[in-house]
C-alpha cells in the first residue's frame, strides 16, 4: 500500500506547545494520546495489544496508514517491543510505545533498563490491575514499580495533560542533558475510555524532527566516530574498576534525571500544581485522584473550609522541594490513591520527614478497579459533626 | 560515506595509540577482507579474555573477517561468552538484556533503514544457543516470521558456558551437565527445522574444521540479510572447559563432531541464490 504522506509544518515544541492556537474537542485518553503522537513527528511506534491501553496504539497504528508515523508493526510480545524499541532509540530515531500492567510488569527487565542504555523513548501507561486474580480494571500499582527504573515518569490527570504531556515528553526525553526514556502514565478507564474537553493546536503542525547527534551518547549508525563504541559496556567484570563505572554510570541517570527538573518547569509548568496555597488541610495527590481531589476541595469550600490541594505531576524526578515548600503550613495531610501499596502515600513521607509537622493520614486508598468517591475524600478530611480531623 | 569517521583530525593523528593508527592504514575498513591476508592486515579483534584454545573465540575472529562492510556493520550479542570478544571488536557492538537480540536488531534495522534508505547497513545478531533458542527463541522466530532483514549466528557450544555449564535447549539429548544432573531428557532444538518452516533466506550450518568456509559462510549470510531476508546459521563453537576438551584437541573434537552429526549445511531460496551470484558474483 502507497502512503501519501500529510502535509505538517515543523514548528518549535514551544509553538506548539504554547503559541499555536488551540480548539477543544471532547475526546477520550486514548484520542487524546493519538492526537498528541499524531503531533509529535515520530519515527517508530511498536505496538501490542494490552486493555485499557490498545485503543491508543490500534489509532496510532491508523496514524502509520495514514503516513503521520514512519513505521510502525505488532511486536511478538512486550518484552520483544520494548527491546526493539530500545535497538531503534540507539539509532537515532524517536520513538515511542505503550503498555498496561501486566505488560509492564512482562516487560520491566527492558524498561528499567532504557535509563542506563540512554535511549529516549516516550513510553504510554495506561494503568491497571497487576495479576493476579486477572483484571483490566484500573488501578495504578505498576507505577510503584517504576519508579526506581531510572525512567522519568510523569502522571497525567486527565484527558488533556495525557496530551500535553506526551507531546512535552518527547522534547524532554531527547534533551542533551536529559537523554532518559520518558514515561507518561494515566489511569486506564477513567481517562482512557472516558470523554474529555481537550484544547489542541492544529493537527497541520507537528514537532521537529529528532535531533540524535545533540544527545548526550553517541548513535549507533556507524556515521560517528570514534569507528568503535559500545555504548552498553560489558562491565560485569569482578573488579573496582568495573564497581565504579557501574556506579557512576547510575549516578549519571539520577543526576540527567536531576537536570530534567527546569525542562518540567518549562514544557509542564513545574512538578506540582497548588490550589488554596496555605491551608492547614491539605489534599496530595497525582492521576486521576486528582480531579476527584478537586471535587471535594469545591464541596468542601460550600461546607466553609479551605482545603488546599497539591497536584503531583512529575513521580520522577520527585518535587521534593516543592512539596517541602508547599506543605509548610499543613497540619494534616491525607493522600487519596489508586492502589493498594501507597506509593506516593510513602513518598510524601520520605519527602517531609524533618521538614514537617504535620500527620499524614495513611490514605484513602482504593484498589482493583474500585472507584474514589468524593464522599470517600470528605470523610478523610472531616470527621462526622463536618470539623476538619 | 562514513569512512570519514574512522579518520580522525589529522592534528590528532600523531598522539593516536598505534593501535588505532594500523586500523586505519591497514585494516579492514572500506574493502573486503581475504582470508589470505590475515597476518598481514590489521584485524577488527586482536586481544580478548575468553579461554585459551576456546572454538568459539576464533569462530568469532572468522566470522569479523567475513564482514563485508565492517564500516557499515553493527553487531548485537547479549549475555553469553560471545560477547567477551564482540565487546572488544572494533565495530559498534549492542548488548542489552539476555533474550533481546532479535527484538534490538529489528529497532536497529528499521531504525537505520529510516534514517539512511540510500546506504545499506548490515545489522548482525550474535549469540550463543542459550541466548537464541531459549530465552530469545520467540523473539528469533518472530524476528524470522516477520521475515526482517538481519542475520542470526549462533555460538552452539551446547551449553550455558558463561554461567558454568548449565544444560541448554541446544544439549545433546542425554548429556549430563549442570542442572541435568540424570541427563537432558529431550532432543537438541532443531533450530535449522525451524528456519526452514519460517522461510529463512539463507540457512547454514558449519563447525570451525574450515576457516574459507567460515568466511564464506558468514559473508553470504550477511549479503542475503540486506536485500533478501532472515538468516541463520549455526555454528558448533565447544566449549573447552564444559566439556573438557584440551585446547589442542579442539580441531580434534569438531572435526569427529562434524564427521559425526555436524555436518556442512547450506540451503538458500532462490532470490537469495540469484541475488549472491547477480549481484556479488557468488556462487
Ligand atoms: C534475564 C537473564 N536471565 C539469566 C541470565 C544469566 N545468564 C547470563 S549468560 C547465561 C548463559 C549463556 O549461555 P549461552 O547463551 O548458551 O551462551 P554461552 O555463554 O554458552 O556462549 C545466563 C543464563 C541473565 N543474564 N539474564
Ligand atoms: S567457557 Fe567455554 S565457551 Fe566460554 S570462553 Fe571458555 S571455552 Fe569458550
Amino acid at each position: 500500500m502507497e502512503i501519501v504522506k500529510p502535509q505538517q509544518t515543523v514548528v518549535t515544541p514551544e509553538h506548539l506547545l504554547f503559541e499555536a492556537p488551540r480548539k477543544r474537542a471532547y475526546i477520550t485518553g486514548s484520542e487524546a494520546a493519538s492526537e498528541a503522537i499524531k503531533r509529535a513527528n515520530v519515527d517508530i511506534a511498536i505496538a501490542y495489544p494490552i486493555t485499557p491501553q490498545s485503543e491508543t496504539m490500534q489509532r496510532v497504528g491508523d496514524l502509520f496508514g495514514q503516513g503521520y508515523v514512519r513505521d510502525y508493526y505488532r511486536a511478538e510480545d512486550e518484552v520483544g517491543a520494548f527491546s526493539a524499541i530500545s535497538g531503534a532509540s540507539r539509532t537515532g530515531v524517536r520513538c515511542m510505545t505503550a503498555s498496561s500492567g501486566p505488560g509492564l510488569m512482562r516487560g520491566l527487565e527492558v524498561i528499567a533498563s532504557w535509563p542506563g542504555h540512554r535511549v529516549p523513548v516516550v513510553f504510554l501507561i495506561m494503568c491497571r490491575v497487576i495479576n493476579a486474580p486477572l483484571s483490566i480494571q484500573p488501578d495504578n500499582l505498576e507505577l510503584d514499580y517504576m519508579l526506581s527504573t531510572g525512567n522519568i515518569v510523569f502522571h497525567a490527570e486527565n484527558q488533556q495533560d495525557f496530551f500535553d504531556y506526551t507531546l512535552a515528553g518527547f522534547v524532554i526525553s531527547e534533551k542533551c542533558e536529559v537523554t532518559l526514556p520518558v514515561a507518561v502514565a494515566v489511569d486506564g478507564f477513567f481517562v482512557t475510555h472516558a470523554r474529555g474537553w481537550v484544547e489542541m493546536p492544529s493537527s497541520d503542525l507537528k514537532l521537529p524532527p529528532r535531533d540524535c547527534y545533540r544527545e548526550a551518547v553517541p548513535m549507533i549508525d556507524n556515521e560517528n566516530p570514534p569507528i568503535r563504541i559500545a555504548r552498553d559496556a560489558p562491565i560485569q567484570k569482578s573488579n573496582f574498576i568495573s564497581y565504579q563505572m557501574h556506579a557512576s554510570w547510575q549516578q549519571e541517570i539520577h543526576a540527567a534525571q536531576e537536570r530534567s527538573r527546569r525542562w518540567i518547569y518549562k514544557y509542564l509548568g513545574g512538578l506540582i500544581e497548588v490550589v488554596n496555597p496555605g491551608a492547614e488541610t491539605v489534599i496530595v495527590a497525582s492521576g486521576s485522584a486528582v480531579s476527584q481531589s478537586r471535587e471535594a476541595v469545591r464541596q468542601a469550600e460550600e461546607m466553609g473550609h479551605r482545603i488546599g490541594l497539591i497536584k503531583v505531576k512529575s513521580l520522577r524526578p520527585f518535587p521534593v522541594e516543592e512539596l517541602r515548600e508547599a506543605c509548610k503550613s499543613a497540619k494534616r495531610i491525607i493522600v487519596p490513591e489508586f492502589n493498594c501499596a501507597g506509593w506516593l502515600n510513602r513518598e510524601l513521607r520520605a519527602t517531609l520527614y524533618n521538614h514537617s509537622d504535620a500527620e499524614i493520614a495513611p490514605g484513602p486508598r482504593v484498589f482493583g478497579g474500585i472507584t474514589m468517591p468524593t464522599e470517600l475524600i470528605l470523610q478523610w478530611l472531616f470527621d462526622k459533626t463536618g470539623n476538619c480531623r | 560515506m562514513s569512512l570519514k569517521t574512522i579518520n580522525c583530525s589529522p592534528v590528532f593523528m600523531p598522539y593516536m595509540p598505534k593501535e588505532y593508527l594500523d586500523l586505519i592504514n591497514k585494516g579492514p575498513f572500506g574493502k573486503e577482507m581475504k582470508l589470505s591476508q590475515v597476518g598481514s592486515v590489521k584485524e577488527l579483534l586482536e586481544e580478548h579474555p575468553m579461554c585459551e584454545g576456546c572454538a568459539m573465540a576464533y569462530f568469532i575472529r572468522m566470522t569479523l573477517i567475513a564482514i563485508p562492510t565492517p564500516e557499515h556493520s553493527v553487531i548485537v550479542g547479549t549475555a553469553g561468552c560471545g560477547r567477551l570478544s564482540l565487546s572488544q571488536a572494533a565495530i559498534p557492538f549492542v548488548y542489552g538484556n539476555y533474550c533481546d537480540t532479535n527484538g534490538v536488531a529489528t529497532g536497529i534495522k528499521r531504525g537505520l533503514a529510516l534514517r539512511f534508505p540510500e546506504q545499506h547497513k548490515d545489522v548482525i545478531v550474535m549469540a550463543g544457543d542459550g541466548g537464541l533458542a531459549d530465552i530469545g527463541f520467540s523473539q528469533v522466530m518472530h524476528s524470522w516470521f516477520r521475515k526482517e532483514k538481519f542475520a542470526t549466528i549462533m555460538l552452539d557450544n551446547e551449553v550455558y558456558g558463561n554461567t558454568g555449564g548449565q544444560e541448554s535447549g541446544m544439549t545433546r539429548k542425554g548429556e549430563v551437565v549442570k542442572m541435568a544432573p540424570v541427563g537432558k531428557q529431550f532432543e537438541k532444538i532443531d533450530m535449522l527445522s525451524l528456519a526452514r518452516a519460517s522461510g529463512v533466506a539463507y540457512i547454514a550450518r558449519l563447525t570451525i574444521t574450515n576457516p574459507a568456509r567460515i568466511v564464506n559462510t558468514i559473508r553470504k549470510a550477511i549479503l542475503v540479510a540486506r536485500e533478501i531476508g532472515p538468516t541463520y546459521v549455526q555454528a558448533y563453537t565447544s566449549c573447552n572447559i564444559e566439556y573438557t576438551i584440551p585446547p589442542e584437541k579442539v580441531m580434534d573434537d569438531a572435526r569427529r563432531v562434524e564427521q559425526e552429526r555436524y555436518s556442512f549445511v547450506e540451503e538458500m531460496s532462490d532470490a537469495a541464490r540469484e541475488y549472491l551470484e547477480k549481484v556479488h558474483n557468488i556462487k
